[in-house]
């Protein structure tokens, strides 16, 4: 049995390189929605601080949870609608 | 919720980011892939607020989670400022709403990091005092950076590199601050050494994107979103969260690798780019004193060369955006396409204010992207090109790339119009491209100039294209 610290720094591990397998061969034409996208999926730091807002025990704590909340959505809500405007307008040649 | 089944579901998220950036890479899955990372966000949103631990164990609580009333408040505030700001950004702002976007991020990384590290008090394990002073010191500087970068992006600022005399050893200084700071907090911990890293953190990361040019601006975003990729991993470890952790890593490994191809498609190493600015004077824009003749002509002139053509490349820049004038674009494309002629773009890896801003100016005009040639492919095809027309770019079809060793540009890898029968050439005048440097391609025999606004001159050539 692995230790709790050294499984997290496993997954951190494989993820490094899941992250470099997936978008190697990605076409310059996709740049902006990739980058626009994978920002967007930073904000899931959005349950980090829900977390840290419920453990939150005084004021300074739960004020500082809740402006990282807003920033949080902020990122990954905004974030995934803007990709969606943008590709929504990649379409194929009209047969 | 048990521990189990928050894992388990939390999974099911993290396959789903994975999914998403694997369909992101090709334009036929993009959207949806996008559509599967809501969804995977989406899902461990929900999540967390059904969590309640195993009973009987010490991370047990019951449901709701307090302050529940707050926190939904905090998330709608979030969706009533960043919804309408991403549905409202005109297209050419993209690069700006990205590095705003960004910057959040790394600012909510850097307090969640904080405020687990505050309840933690002394309770923290060493593994999570480390891991809270890095997503402090890269939140941080990734959120005050990108402030900075969205104001170059802006023009609330200057966009060129603001350099100042000592500045070198101001930000030498400030990154000592930081590593010190840093290692008070490891050694000695409390609240003050905490927010004396923040400061400095995030006063580095003012002074690190100040010397950057506008040209280099698209590389310090995709640097900055790797770095609140990595933020958020790291929080992921302080708070013990394996969604976090693959979720950051996997953003802080893909923009790693973007910003490499970046780099790459303006011929030069990361290294230079980032750390250049420091060493590097700013450039005066060469000016050149004498007038040399050029060749200029009229928007008719250049509706009969293209009319007669067989094949044509249009190269577009940021001008192009500028002045509005994708749909023009477009309209004369499939004008010159009834007519039988064959038509590409030919896209700079770097035209448009990011990589691969271009394509998205150009797919908002519904131009389909079959005919967005990238760099390799349009190149070989020049020789047997009548007509290279460039419109409001300059810098990535500049020879001076190739022929002039120490011009700034040198070794960025160029769109070979030179190659072309003709060359046309729209500006809105003789000033030199935003790196500042002379083009000699413009004194060339077989180059056109056509001056003006693109928007306007391009309706002259299209009503002139019709009447032929």
């Amino acid at each position: 049995m692995m230790s709790n610290g050294l499984a997290l720094l496993s997954i951190f591990t494989l993820s490094v390189f899941v992250g470099f397998e997936v978008v190697s061969k990605v076409s310059s034409t996709l740049h902006t929605p990739l980058m626009s996208g994978a920002n967007a999926i930073h904000g899931v730091i959005l349950v980090g601080a829900i977390v840290v807002a419920d453990h939150a025990s005084n004021n300074l704590e739960l004020s500082l949870a809740l402006v990282a909340i807003v920033l949080a959505t902020i990122n990954m809500v905004g974030g995934f609608v803007v990709t969606d405007r943008m590709l929504e307008m990649f379409k194929a040649k009209k047969k | 919720m048990s521990r189990n089944l928050y894992d388990l579901i939390g999974l099911v998220a993290a396959v789903c980011f994975i999914l998403a950036l694997k369909g992101l890479s090709h334009p036929k899955t993009a959207r949806r892939g996008n559509l599967i990372g809501a969804a995977g966000a989406t899902i461990a949103t929900l999540l967390v607020f059904f969590f309640t631990g195993n009973k009987g164990e010490s991370e047990y609580h019951s449901l709701p989670l307090h302050h529940f009333g707050l926190i939904l408040g905090a998330v709608a505030l979030g969706l009533l400022v960043g919804v309408p700001a991403a549905r409202k950004v005109q297209m050419t702002q993209m690069p700006q709403l990205v590095a705003l976007f960004n910057g959040v991020g790394g600012g909510a990384a850097a307090l969640v990091a904080i405020v687990e590290y505050l309840k933690l008090g002394s309770g923290a394990s060493t593994a999570a005092v480390y891991a809270t002073v890095f997503t402090v010191i890269v939140g941080s500087v990734s959120f005050s950076g990108s402030i900075i970068t969205f104001a170059k992006l802006q023009e609330l600022m200057t966009t060129r590199p603001v350099v100042f005399p000592g500045g070198r050893f101001l930000i030498a200084a400030n990154l000592a601050g930081v590593f010190a700071a840093g290692g008070w907090v490891i050694n000695s911990g409390g609240n003050k050494p905490l927010l004396v890293l923040g400061g400095l953190s995030l006063l580095f990361g003012v002074l690190f994107v100040l010397p950057v040019g506008g040209a280099d601006v698209p590389i310090v975003i995709s640097l900055l979103n790797a770095f609140t990729g990595l933020t958020v991993a790291a929080s992921g470890y302080v708070l013990q969260t394996t969604l976090l952790i693959v979720a950051g890593t996997l953003v802080g490994a893909s923009g790693t690798i973007l910003t490499r191809l970046m780099a790459e498609a303006m011929g030069r190493s990361l290294f230079k780019t980032l750390f250049g600015a420091f060493t590097a004077k700013p450039q005066e824009a060469s000016g050149s004193a004498e007038v040399r003749p050029v060749k200029s002509g009229s928007p008719e002139d250049v509706a009969i060369l293209l009319n007669y053509a067989r094949r044509v490349v249009i190269v577009p820049g940021f001008g192009l955006a500028v002045a509005q004038a994708q749909h023009t674009v477009r309209e004369m494309a499939d004008v010159l396409a009834a007519k039988g002629i064959d038509v590409a773009y030919g896209i700079h890896a770097v035209a448009g204010r990011m990589p691969g801003h271009m394509n998205v100016l150009l797919a908002e005009a519904n131009v389909p992207y079959e005919q967005l040639q990238e760099m390799d492919e349009v190149n070989p095809t020049f020789a047997q090109t009548d007509v290279a027309l460039v419109i409001g770019a300059n810098d990535v079809v500049n020879p001076a790339a190739k022929n002039s060793p120490g011009c700034p540009i040198y070794g960025m890898p160029i769109l070979e119009v030179a190659d072309a029968a003709n060359v046309v050439f729209l500006k809105r005048s003789m000033r030199p491209g935003f790196a500042g440097i002379e083009n000699e391609l413009l004194y060339d025999p077989k180059t056109t100039l056509l001056f003006g606004d693109a928007k306007d001159t391009l309706t002259k050539v299209v009503s002139a294209l019709k009447n032929l």
